[in-house]
């Protein structure tokens, strides 16, 4: 069914700490580790030991470089790399799903989660040229379409302990750069987070109402020079005497030496 | 977009192949007998070839008809029932002319079936917000005006040919110039990609991966655009140019020809161009135009 849910009961989704997410790709393993072996076909890997190896991965890390505008005084802020982890954004108003000509694509009505049904899927392809966020990748190998599921095998999974019923990025992440919850409960941790860091849509102007939130980086120019072992460093002896006061002279005299 | 052989055969004939039905309904020429199954026959080559091509791009074309269902919302789909439709229309028309009966209203439902298949063809493009460049009703009045203009030239219709082949060339040129600029105005640029924008200039540092993947190859094609210019001045030659003069010279069977060819080469070369040149935003996550 391509038609969009008017509303969906729940609005599960994710929230990304752009501010905290140090970019060591352990998401992006741990999804295709978990999503190669259980929901759907597996993510298939083509030449992955050769020359040019290619795959199909439903959750990828960019990274950036924002040069901010100069400080006040004029001088030259320093630039910032930023880690940008995307996946499907489960996007409330999903072109994704419209377009898609055999129903394979929906949203589901209880939570919200963009899914494929794989047996349905004549790999048209058109999914993904609607998609602007590059979330779907057509697998080489099954010629269907592949996107994040939200790990809908995880989160309502019983047989896995309480702590795992999360999606396998959030799980993963040392750096707890990742969040899941529900974004239609004002009291949720995700929307409580959204609400407090001013999380944002990634294109808003394309019109599709993502439900994934990111969370900007903190500002980083205001924070005041301040440095927890530069009293460490300072030289403890100035003028030294005795054998070390000797010592200190004779190597600085020897050919580049430190004076 | 990568301008894959499929999908430009596809875009190329079946609009060429609706375009003769749409004269051959609206009864332009009212071949019988032999010529009917003559006339009808190149035809429909041309439509059913197009739209077979279109599922060697498809990862399980054995599913196809599951491509029927989604009417409500998918111009895809919507596509394949108004191809079917007319198709089968027109053949009702066609089996009525190979013996000897003009079925009047028949061709004139199916002519207006030749127009709606061209039309939902070219919506599957221009619904797209995520290529600012096809999103726009120049992407609709190209694929109609180049479907009937190039029927008219295979049905022999030397005066309405050569009026929509002119239209068709200002046309085009319009759709380049305004489409140059339109993912500029479109708002969509890596700093609203990224939402970093609010901190200052963004630039894409590193990808993801190393190789390549299903998204650049799909939709980062920019290889070939720096030939654009070139390419932009041989379809209008190929496409536009050279039918028209060929039309105006004294009626022989070796200019026709000659015409018709060059046009089919012309509108190849255009839509081959029209992937090409086609950005996808998906594109600024990577840095790339
Ligand atoms: S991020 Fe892309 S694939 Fe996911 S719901 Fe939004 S449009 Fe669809
Ligand atoms: S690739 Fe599959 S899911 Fe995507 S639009 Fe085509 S049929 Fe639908
Ligand atoms: S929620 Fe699951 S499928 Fe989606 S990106 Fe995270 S690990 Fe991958």
């Amino acid at each position: 069914m391509t038609q969009l849910p008017s509303s969906t009961q729940k609005k599960l989704g994710l929230v990304i700490d752009l501010d905290t997410c140090v970019g060591c790709h352990a998401c992006v393993i741990s999804c295709k580790g978990w999503n190669t072996e259980n929901y759907g076909a597996p993510l298939s890997d083509q030449d992955p030991y050769g020359a040019n190896p290619t795959g199909t991965f439903l959750n990828r890390v960019h990274s950036y470089e924002v040069q901010p505008p100069n400080l006040k005084d004029g001088s030259k802020a320093a630039a910032q790399l930023i880690h940008f982890p995307k996946s499907c954004l489960h996007c409330e108003d999903a072109p994704c799903v419209t377009v898609c000509p055999t129903g394979a694509s929906y949203k589901r009505q209880e939570d919200g989660i963009v899914l494929v049904n794989e047996s349905d899927c004549i790999g048209c392809g058109l999914c993904a040229w609607a998609c602007p966020y590059g979330a779907r990748e057509l697998d080489a190998d099954e010629g269907v379409m592949k996107k994040c599921t939200l790990c809908v095998d995880r989160i309502y999974n019983e047989n896995l302990p309480e702590e795992d019923r999360q999606p396998a990025c959030v799980r993963t992440c040392p750096a707890e750069a990742r969040h899941f919850g529900d974004f239609a409960d004002p009291e949720s941790n995700v929307s409580i987070l959204t609400a407090e860091r001013g999380g944002m849509d990634l294109m808003p102007e394309q019109g599709t109402k993502p439900v994934n939130k990111y969370l900007p980086p903190r500002p980083k120019d205001e924070a005041p020079e301040f440095d927890v072992l530069a009293p460490y460093l300072e030289p403890i002896a100035q003028d030294a005497k005795g054998f070390v006061g000797w010592l200190d002279k004779t190597l600085s005299a020897m050919p580049r030496g430190a004076k | 977009m990568h301008p894959a052989p499929s999908v430009i055969i596809f875009t190329t004939f079946s609009g060429l192949g609706f375009g003769l039905l749409f004269w051959l309904g609206l009864g332009a020429i009212k071949p019988m007998g032999w010529g009917a199954f003559l006339w009808f026959f190149i035809a429909y080559a041309m439509a059913v070839g197009g739209l077979i091509a279109s599922t060697f791009h498809l990862g399980h074309p054995e599913r196809a008809i599951k491509a029927f269902s989604q009417w409500q919302t998918s111009w895809l789909s919507r596509e394949g029932i108004a191809a079917v439709f007319t198709l089968v229309v027109m053949g009702i028309y066609a089996l009525g002319a190979l013996f000897g009966v003009h079925m009047g209203f028949t061709g004139f439902i199916g002519a207006i079936g030749c127009l709606a298949t061209v039309f939902t063809t070219s919506m599957i493009y221009a619904q797209l917000k995520t290529v600012p460049r096809w999103r726009h009703w120049s992407t609709p009045a190209m694929f109609l005006l180049l479907s009937i203009g190039g029927g008219a030239l295979f049905a022999g219709q030397v005066t309405v040919a050569i009026v929509l082949l002119l239209i068709a060339a200002v046309m085009q040129y319009f759709a380049w110039m305004s489409g140059d600029g339109r993912l500029s105005h479109s708002g969509t640029n890596l700093k609203t990609a990224t939402g970093l924008g609010t901190i200052g200039e963004v630039r894409a540092f590193e990808p993801p991966h190393t190789g390549t993947n299903y998204l650049l190859k799909e939709f980062v094609h920019v290889v070939g655009r720096k030939h654009s210019a070139k390419l932009r001045q041989i379809t209008l030659g190929l496409a536009f140019l050279a039918p028209i003069l060929l039309l105006l010279l004294p009626f022989n069977h070796f200019f026709a020809l000659l015409a018709v060819l060059c046009h089919v080469a012309g509108v190849l070369t255009l839509r081959w161009l029209f992937f090409a040149e086609a950005e996808h935003v998906v594109g600024l996550y990577y840095g790339k135009r």
